[in-house]
């Protein structure tokens, strides 16, 4: 008799924990289980996963509209190869590592300040928040159109306002102005969004510590320095990832507003691969770049993860 | 005595930053207070220098134009609430569904499944563009409210965000219920569809609210003005040159901004779980 029965299962705390794989309390089920997962794996599969597929396949390609589908041609990695001698492609880059570069630390240096006032006692203070999160919640054509008609450089809002200090940027007509316009826009857009993010998590902090800082007479700063901020990390890290892939990845308001210009200083990357896939029709060409952008936005977050992560065990 | 010197020193303070904030809060809504009173102006006072804030006399015409007139936007406004309605519908069913199999039911290959579902959560839907452009093309629904609709019934985030609450819920429920002899689709649908609804909730608004302001999308797979949606159709006033006609734009940007805004004031507690919890867009 080598085989014990096992052991009558005793109930821990963790076992009474709801089970993350098949465990207590779930009974195999076999085809049942499939039919529930059935219609989202189908939608799934059939638009999610063979598009994404095809986009790798397509980036081995030179196809365009013009070629049909008989003219797909695999030309192996011709298309990267073009891609890093495209001086319209680094172009790109370098305006998206500019406006993404500047436009997420500001919004979130910006939502990080904002979250914490209104994390105080307020008159109103249900009002304020929603205030600062309006932006966020309006579509991109009503908010492009808008700020398209306040930065005239003649006789918009804006410039109206500046002209009291002397200055007027030309905005979207200036090939210097029309990126930092954008940056005024997704700053503006963005950092009520992040102020609702920090607030929640601020509702988090370790009151004791603030307790303890009290009774040892730190002050305001070394408060936040030793405190709030490691508190808040992961939080700045979750807003800085995800900023950082909407701002690269987005093209609707740069379509909108500016088409890339003037000339081509606000063709951003993902504004280079819709013009690419979109208005040239070179699909094998735009799904190549698409892939590459992709893949730096992939290695930069697993870049700030590790990075994160080695705080994290430093503490 | 000292008590009430607290209390109105706390009260001091909290208009000590109050008015600041409140400062900073109506010049960041300014853009939206700049385009309701252009939406009341005719165009020549639009740019007038200095800025009218009050619009005189207020020109209600251009909701008129904006709503009944020969570029209305009311049909793009139809075909958006029916492209927000069919999404949401097909977003919670299928993301229920799946989510809650994931958490809750044992499979063969479940858990390698669900690392796929994982996986292709970090694709932007802009890499797959370019291949939807094609597959709709070629199966006749290019430039169809279906190449909006169809990809945004069947999502892999709101699975997560399903499968995440489902994982969260005692397993006795299913134990006690199996014992009184419920089947497998009595165990969700009489005992943990009803735990869900703030999840469905939250998961539903922001179906909506990213179908209704959704812009790239109908860019690219949508050709025909007559089957714009809502945000295509705010560039109906513009004209060939690209002149803008300020009071006609600016009053259909209102138009887009009230079922939003509805959303937003009614279920605002909601509305803002949702977006703290997922992040997304």
């Amino acid at each position: 008799m080598t085989v014990a029965t096992p052991p009558a299962p005793v109930r821990t705390a963790v076992e009474r924990r709801p089970a993350e794989g098949p465990g207590r309390g779930i009974k195999p089920s076999g085809w049942t289980g499939l039919a529930f997962i059935a219609p989202n794996l189908l939608g799934v599969v059939a638009f999610t996963l063979i598009p994404l597929i095809s986009v790798i396949l397509l980036a081995f390609t030179d196809w365009n509209l013009v070629s049909g589908l008989g003219g797909i041609d695999f030309n192996g990695l011709d298309n990267f190869v073009a891609i890093a001698r495209d001086p319209g492609f680094w172009n790109a880059v370098g305006l998206t590592l500019l406006y993404v570069g500047v436009s997420v630390p500001l919004t979130v240096v910006l939502g990080l300040a904002l979250g914490i006032a209104l994390n105080r006692p307020l008159p109103g203070r249900a009002v304020l928040r929603a205030a600062f999160f309006l932006p966020y919640i309006v579509n991109t054509v009503a908010i492009g159109m808008t700020w398209l008609m306040l930065m005239n450089p003649r006789s918009g809002l804006v410039n109206q306002t500046l002209d009291i200090f002397g200055i007027s940027p030309g905005w979207f007509a200036s090939s210097h102005w029309a990126l930092p316009a954008l940056i005024v826009m997704a700053v503006w857009g963005g950092v009520g969004y992040c102020s609702l993010i920090y607030l929640s998590a601020l509702q988090d902090a370790p009151s004791q510590l603030y307790e303890a800082a009290d009774i040892d007479g730190a002050g305001v700063w070394a408060k936040f320095r030793c405190i709030t901020w490691p508190s808040l990390l992961p939080t700045t890290i979750f807003l800085a990832v995800t900023l950082t892939i909407g701002a690269s990845q987005g093209f609707g308001l740069i379509a909108l507003i500016t088409s890339g210009g003037p000339g081509d200083s606000t063709t951003t990357i993902s504004y280079y691969m819709y013009q690419t896939g979109f208005q040239f029709y070179r699909f094998g060409y735009a799904s190549a770049i698409g892939l590459v952008t992709f893949a730096g936005v992939l290695v930069l977050t697993l870049l700030t993860w590790r990075a994160q992560r080695g705080r994290a065990l430093n503490d | 005595m000292t008590r009430t010197m607290t209390q109105q020193r706390a009260a001091k303070a909290k208009w000590y930053w109050g008015i600041p904030l409140w400062i900073l809060a109506i010049a960041f809504l300014a853009p939206f207070a700049w385009m309701l009173s252009t939406a009341l102006k005719q165009d020549v006072d639009a740019f007038r220098v200095p800025m009218q804030w009050i619009p005189d006399p207020a020109q209600w015409e251009n909701f008129k134009t904006v709503l009944v007139g020969e570029t209305s936007v009311l049909p793009a406004f139809g075909r958006s609430v029916l492209v927000a309605l069919l999404r949401v519908a097909g977003e919670l069913i299928t993301a229920t569904m799946a989510g809650y199999a994931f958490a809750r039911m044992a499979f063969r290959g479940r858990d390698r499944l669900f690392l796929l579902y994982l996986a292709t959560a970090i694709i932007p839907a802009q890499l797959l563009l370019v291949p939807r452009f094609i597959y709709f093309q070629r199966l006749g629904l290019y430039d169809t409210l279906w190449a909006l609709i169809l990809p945004g019934m069947f999502t892999v985030l709101g699975t997560f965000l399903m499968r995440q609450f489902f994982v969260s819920q005692p397993a006795e429920f299913a134990e006690a219920a199996r014992m009184d002899g419920a089947n497998e689709w009595q165990i969700f649908s009489r005992i943990y569809l009803p735990q869900a609804a703030p999840v469905l909730s939250a998961l539903g608004i922001l179906a909506f609210v990213w179908s209704w302001n959704d812009y790239e999308t109908p860019l690219v797979l949508i050709s025909s003005p007559d089957q714009y949606t809502l945000p295509l159709s705010l560039t109906n006033f513009v004209d060939e040159q690209g002149s803008i006609a300020p009071g006609l734009t600016m009053a259909a940007s209102v138009v887009s901004i009230v079922p939003v805004l509805l959303v937003f004031v009614l279920l605002q507690r909601r509305f803002v779980a949702a977006m703290t919890h997922t992040g997304i867009k």
